[in-house]
């Protein structure tokens, strides 16, 4: 007991005394939180529309204004004809391409039905779904409108038709970024947790220093705790900056328990730890610790849920995902903050966190030799 | 003469087809001075860390104050002190903080810690530089720091391995002071090294090619064994033979 005082008096002396660390711990996550979230943005605003008008009506000329109005769409250019729309997607200056045909007006006046023809550039592929989504939203409110105007209303409609009204549960305003805050936040908890730890064994190989730990009688047990202890500390440390920053520059206020959160972060870090070690015995410089770690948190990012859903994975890829302690965090984060669940609902991913705390320690002590 | 501290019979390290100690036998007695000579890759580190305990032997026996290199290597651990080519102090901690942690580890008291550290520091002239970072140290103040530190727990044997390569004569003239005064104590020292003025401070020396002891004696009965006027025509006779080459 008193030997891994002595290692913890040694490491948290050498973390206080290096300021390129602290700034790391301090700086990265409310940089980062201040950042990324208004990136990762998944509303599609800005949609360059280039129109060709063959009609040049009023009522054409209404549509415009309508489409304009409603905040997502800007005016790339009015065409002359199509081809010159389409060099215009080819250019990347348009998104989308609407051509409305010549007697527009005269032809819905007269045969209550008209044609448009949109040309999306499907390159980035949410952009044109969405893109053509809104637009197709805007032209069936227009025509509403004309139906409005030319067809008497009578007591009994004559089409039937059904109205939908939604409501959306957890998340009334769809606003992304209380989606998005607790995901990013837990990433990176994720990367600063296994890279430091990782990078913090090897460095001490690099300057040798382990050696000398190696012919003392220090346990293993004890080096090992001796390494995760400041790390687990500085790993909850950042994680409260980050509530702290979501909360103040986001208003996001957990519905659920703070303390369901704290009690999946101390034993998620354990894990994440875990895996920081296990990437340490197995690289003898940080140049390797680094490159491995990297490895990891990539596949751990892109397979987590945290922008794409799981759901929409294909069958292997879900698969991948089950082996991965980061998805379990996002999925407990969002359910904790945004639903309010308790420790009921997250049974499943914190066994799940267990096991992985389990195996990537368990792993790495028996890969951590003194001796060769 | 006393006790052995250090036997071995046919210790043997081998990494694949390569052999890197080959069947050693020697033995070190109690507050000896033991040179270990030879180029670079013929073997001393290797043979050396097998004796700490940092590396397992292939084949051969071995014990370190009593204590078999196979099973009991903690207890071997407790018993010596360990001072490696590479420098191994915490460079971002202050020259206290490193005898106070190395001292810690060790398990001395603190008062123990307290006495050993105002001990240490008189002893190498430190005082007003103990809040200092050791890594503003010069190379000398380091090497002879380090050996303190190695010794902190009054180990029976300190291994060093090259401890004075890079520093200058007159600091190694001091450096080898301070490891008379720990052999007075009744510490037994193993020593590797390349300079051969170093040699002539041992009480015995070995000399080891390829893998290989080639010579152990005392300094004066190896230049009369190979009718050499110095230790370094003993030395350059040996390891002329030499096959392999540096490490």
């Amino acid at each position: 007991m008193r030997t891994l005082l002595f290692l913890l008096q040694k490491e948290f002396l050498q973390i206080f005394r290096d300021k390129n660390l602290l700034r790391q711990i301090l700086m990265a996550p409310i940089i980062q939180l201040m950042i990324l979230p208004w990136a990762a943005n998944y509303e599609v605003k800005n949609i360059s529309l280039a129109i060709v008008d063959h009609d040049h009506s009023t009522y054409s000329q209404k549509l415009e204004s309508k489409i304009f109005s409603s905040g997502y769409f800007k005016l790339a250019d009015y065409c002359a004809s199509f081809n010159d729309g389409y060099k215009l997607i080819e250019g990347d200056k348009a998104d989308i391409v609407m051509e409305i045909p010549a007697n527009f007006e005269k032809n819905l006046v007269r045969e209550n039905k008209q044609k448009i023809f949109l040309a999306v550039n499907a390159i980035n592929g949410v952009k044109a779904l969405v893109g053509t989504g809104y637009l197709g939203n805007i032209l069936n409110d227009y025509n509403g409108e004309l139906r409005l105007q030319w067809v008497q209303p009578s007591k009994i409609s004559p089409i039937p038709s059904i109205e939908i009204t939604s409501m959306n549960w957890f998340n009334p305003g769809l606003n992304y970024k209380i989606f998005m805050v607790p995901g990013i936040l837990v990433f990176l908890v994720t990367m600063l947790g296994s890279m430091m730890c990782a990078l913090n064994i090897v460095r001490e190989k690099e300057i040798g220093t382990i050696e000398q730990i190696n012919v003392t009688p220090i346990k293993k047990h004890h080096f090992i705790l001796g390494k995760l202890i400041p790390f687990w500390v500085i790993g909850i440390f950042v994680f409260t900056i980050g509530l702290t920053i979501s909360r103040f520059v986001y208003g996001i206020i957990p519905v659920g328990s703070i303390g369901v959160l704290y009690v999946f972060l101390s034993i998620y870090m354990l894990a994440v730890l875990g895996l920081g070690l296990l990437i340490s015995t197995y690289s003898d410089t940080q140049q390797q610790a680094m490159s491995l770690s990297f490895f990891f948190i990539m596949i751990f990012n892109l397979l987590s849920g945290l922008y794409t859903s799981v759901d929409s994975m294909p069958g292997w890829a879900q698969i991948i995902t089950d082996l991965n302690p980061l998805r379990y965090f996002i999925e407990v984060m969002r359910m904790v903050v945004l639903k309010g669940s308790g420790f009921h609902d997250i049974q499943h991913q914190l066994i799940f966190v267990i096991i992985f705390a389990i195996v990537f320690n368990g792993w790495a002590i028996l890969n951590y030799r003194k001796t060769t | 003469m006393a006790e052995s501290v250090i036997k071995t019979e046919k210790l043997t390290k081998r990494f694949g087809d390569f052999i890197a100690a080959n069947e050693l036998t020697f033995d070190v007695k109690a507050g000896e001075i033991f040179g270990f000579l030879g180029a670079n890759g013929a073997g001393k580190t290797t043979a050396m860390r097998m004796l700490c305990g940092l590396s397992i032997p292939s084949s051969g026996k071995a014990t370190v104050a009593g204590f078999d290199v196979y099973k009991h290597t903690d207890e071997i651990k407790r018993n010596i002190g360990y001072m490696s080519q590479k420098f191994s102090l915490y460079e971002d901690l202050t020259v206290a903080e490193n005898i106070r942690f190395y001292a810690g580890i060790y398990g001395l008291s603190n008062k123990e810690i307290k006495d050993k550290s105002e001990e240490l520091v008189h002893q190498l002239g430190l005082e007003g530089e103990t809040k200092k970072l050791v890594r503003e140290l010069p190379l000398g103040w380091k090497q002879k720091l380090s050996f303190s530190v190695a010794i902190v727990h009054q180990p029976k044997i300190v291994f060093m391995d090259e401890p004075t390569s890079g520093v200058d004569p007159v600091t190694r003239r001091q450096f080898w002071d301070l490891i008379y005064a720990a052999a007075d104590k009744g510490m037994t020292i193993f020593v590797t090294t390349h300079y051969m003025d170093e040699s002539e401070y041992c009480n015995r020396i070995s000399i080891m090619v390829d893998g290989v002891i080639r010579a152990l004696d005392t300094p004066y009965n190896l230049k009369k064994q190979f009718s050499a006027n110095s230790m370094d025509e003993v030395f350059y006779g040996l390891a002329r033979e030499a096959k392999r080459t540096g490490d």
